[in-house]
């Protein structure tokens, strides 16, 4: 049976924000300033997962094309930056204004389609993104693009240090993840949990669940394009191949390691995500295989990601229905 | 205009065309009779490469290394089927795409671990390595030599698909499957034997291309989205649906990427249509699918019965 997953405030997701909040402290008395960026990487990351959850855990919606907003938010970073536009204002507005009107045009299109359909249109779009990046010589096509600096800000929100930046990707991560539960928790995110299970109840009940639909996919879109702007500043160079279509697929994989429709569950599924790729690719250059392995064995065996774990650790004893 | 140019273009977008159509015929069957997404599709392909490679290294003869490799690849393809995807055609698709996913790591790293990461030529018999003429025209032996085998096996896998027994199963099971079912047909046994030739079609495709680019790691992963939006356009299930695709496809995608600009010259300054003409070619099949899917989702050549 699916219920909504408990309230924000589990003990141990509680926790882990509380070390995240500390980590630029930690690391910094570890001496362990690689592990900040690793760890801002992972959080950005967990940005676009949380955004594709939204759609894809709650709405149901599988797009295999979400790593297009990524990069859509990245170079509304680089191609201004290349005209020596560096207000980062701008930056945003430029992000989230894009991939709006990208999302509303494609998600139109795309939710006028089902299951198998979704899937591959939304792949289709994100690959004509791909392409269309992939062919602008001016800025760098393949060859990708050089940010020299960082977007610009007021003062007391500079992200030109590693830890201001991190700062700006745990608050983002914040802000995405209190606006996913807000949404999901009201009307509207019954709605889209609802047309997820029987869209036809939810149109004999009168709502209009295509206009919801789109209104979710664009704004997870939006969502995906900050962590996009916020990559394109972290990395400092970005190339087409942020948002090639294996990207997105990882994604999705981050998203059900940790466990879909749970809030933290994306979260979660990056951090390891990320982790493990750092560590089984500094034992092995053939890590991808281990990563392969386990995919197939989460789909035939795991139940619920991470976060199906943890719960039936949690619940051990008690009922389950 | 260069008329031996849009004839060796023509011929290009022919030979894309009929590898496509070997891709998509085995994915569009999988995905019309299995309801089944495979998005390592493309391994088999990249694998098919590698083997015919393997053989040709060693027996020295090309048509040797496509028999073997044909063999090896219908081979892998069953046993695919028999360990991991007959365990998945009941569970949801997103299921299908986590899994082919995890395949695609899994025999892009396993390709690494038995060739190494660079790539490996196949050489062709002096025979092929040629050129014809005609009258003006030269044209290369071997690619006329994939143009003819991809009509060849089209033509051999629709007098399979129309006149045989399992081609009467398949278009059964990609139309009603649970009825084919009910009947008493051995489902099992079909999906496997489907599986696998659709598999070793990809790989034939893998084999004759790799001699003009080399067999190289993740090669099918482009040409696989590819191949998914011929299946689409053609309508899933439908093998004269993907063939007719696949040559529009083909057609479109190699003569947009010459004559684009000069088509975009009329309409606007030279300049400009120099810029967007590369941008607009790229996405001009993928422009296509998204008009197909918006006005007409069953694709273009949908088999009747078909839900």
């Amino acid at each position: 049976m699916f219920r909504l997953p408990a309230n924000l405030s589990g003990r141990s997701y509680a926790l882990l924000l509380v070390i995240l909040a500390l980590a630029p402290f930690i690391l910094e008395w570890a001496n362990q300033p690689f592990y900040l960026d690793l760890l801002s990487r992972a959080l950005i990351l967990g940005i676009a997962a949380i955004s594709l959850n939204l759609i894809l855990g709650f709405g149901g919606m599988i797009s295999l094309g979400h790593a297009a907003y990524i990069g859509i938010g990245a170079y509304c970073v680089g191609i201004p930056s290349y005209y020596e536009y560096y207000n980062g204002w701008l930056h945003l507005a430029l992000a989230l204004s894009v991939s709006a009107i990208f999302a509303l045009i494609t998600g139109a299109i795309s939710l006028r389609t089902k299951g198998v359909y979704f899937i591959m249109i939304t792949m289709a779009f994100s690959q004509m993104v791909f392409f269309t990046f992939l062919s602008m010589e001016e800025y760098g096509a393949d060859d990708g693009l050089v940010i020299y600096s960082r977007s610009e800000f007021p003062e007391w929100l500079s992200m030109d240090s590693g830890v201001s930046l991190y700062y700006w990707v745990f608050a983002m991560l914040l802000l995405s993840l209190m606006f996913t539960h807000r949404l999901v928790h009201a009307r509207f995110g019954r709605v889209i949990v609802g047309s997820r299970f029987n869209e036809q109840r939810m149109q004999a009940l009168g709502f209009n669940t295509y206009r919801y639909r789109l209104t979710c996919y664009v704004i997870s879109a939006m969502m995906c394009s900050v962590a996009g702007m916020l990559f394109g500043n972290f990395a400092g160079f970005i190339s087409p191949d942020i948002m090639g279509w294996a990207r997105s697929g990882e994604l999705i994989f981050m998203v059900i390691i940790g466990g879909v429709a749970t809030f933290f569950g994306p979260l979660v599924g990056t951090i390891v995500f990320v982790m493990l790729e750092e560590f089984l690719s500094a034992i092995t250059v053939y890590w991808h295989l281990i990563f392969g392995v386990m995919l197939v064995a989460l789909v035939l065996f795991g139940k619920g990601g991470i976060h199906g774990w943890l719960s039936s650790w949690d619940r051990k004893g008690a009922d389950h229905g | 205009m260069d008329w031996n140019l849009l004839v060796t273009q023509l011929m290009n977008g022919l030979q894309l065309g009929l590898l496509l159509f070997l891709l998509a015929s085995g994915l569009t069957l999988i995905f019309g009779i299995m309801d089944f997404i495979n998005l390592s599709h493309g391994s088999f392909y990249m694998i098919g490469a590698y083997f015919c490679g393997t053989v040709v290294a060693k027996s020295g003869s090309f048509i040797t290394g496509v028999i073997v490799g044909l063999i090896g690849v219908f081979a892998v393809g069953a046993l695919v089927e028999w360990l991991i995807a007959r365990k998945l055609y009941r569970k949801d698709h997103l299921d299908h795409v986590l899994v082919t996913f995890g395949l695609i790591l899994i025999f892009d790293t396993l390709v690494h671990l038995l060739w190494g990461a660079s790539g490996m030529a196949i050489p062709l018999p002096d025979v092929l390595n040629g050129q014809l003429s005609f009258g003006g025209l030269v044209l290369p032996t071997y690619r006329l030599l994939i143009i003819v085998a991809g009509l060849l096996v089209a033509a051999i896998l629709f007098i399979l698909v129309t006149k045989t027994r399992l081609g009467m199963l398949v278009r059964a099971g990609a139309s009603n499957r649970t009825m084919v079912e009910a009947l008493g047909v051995n489902i099992d046994r079909l999906f496997l034997v489907v599986f696998a030739l659709g598999a070793a079609m990809a790989g034939l495709a893998g084999m004759l291309i790799a001699p003009i680019t080399e067999a190289s790691i993740g090669m099918g992963n482009d040409i696989i989205i590819v191949a998914f939006v011929v299946v689409i356009v053609g309508g899933i299930g439908s093998v004269k649906g993907a063939f007719y695709a696949a040559l529009i496809i083909g057609l479109i995608d190699t003569l947009s990427r010459s004559y684009l600009d000069r088509l975009l010259m009329l309409a606007m300054p030279s300049n400009y249509a120099e810029t967007a003409a590369p941008a607009l070619s790229a996405m001009l099949i993928y422009i296509l699918m998204a008009a197909v899917l918006a006005f007409r989702p069953q694709g273009l050549f949908p088999i009747a019965g078909m839900k």
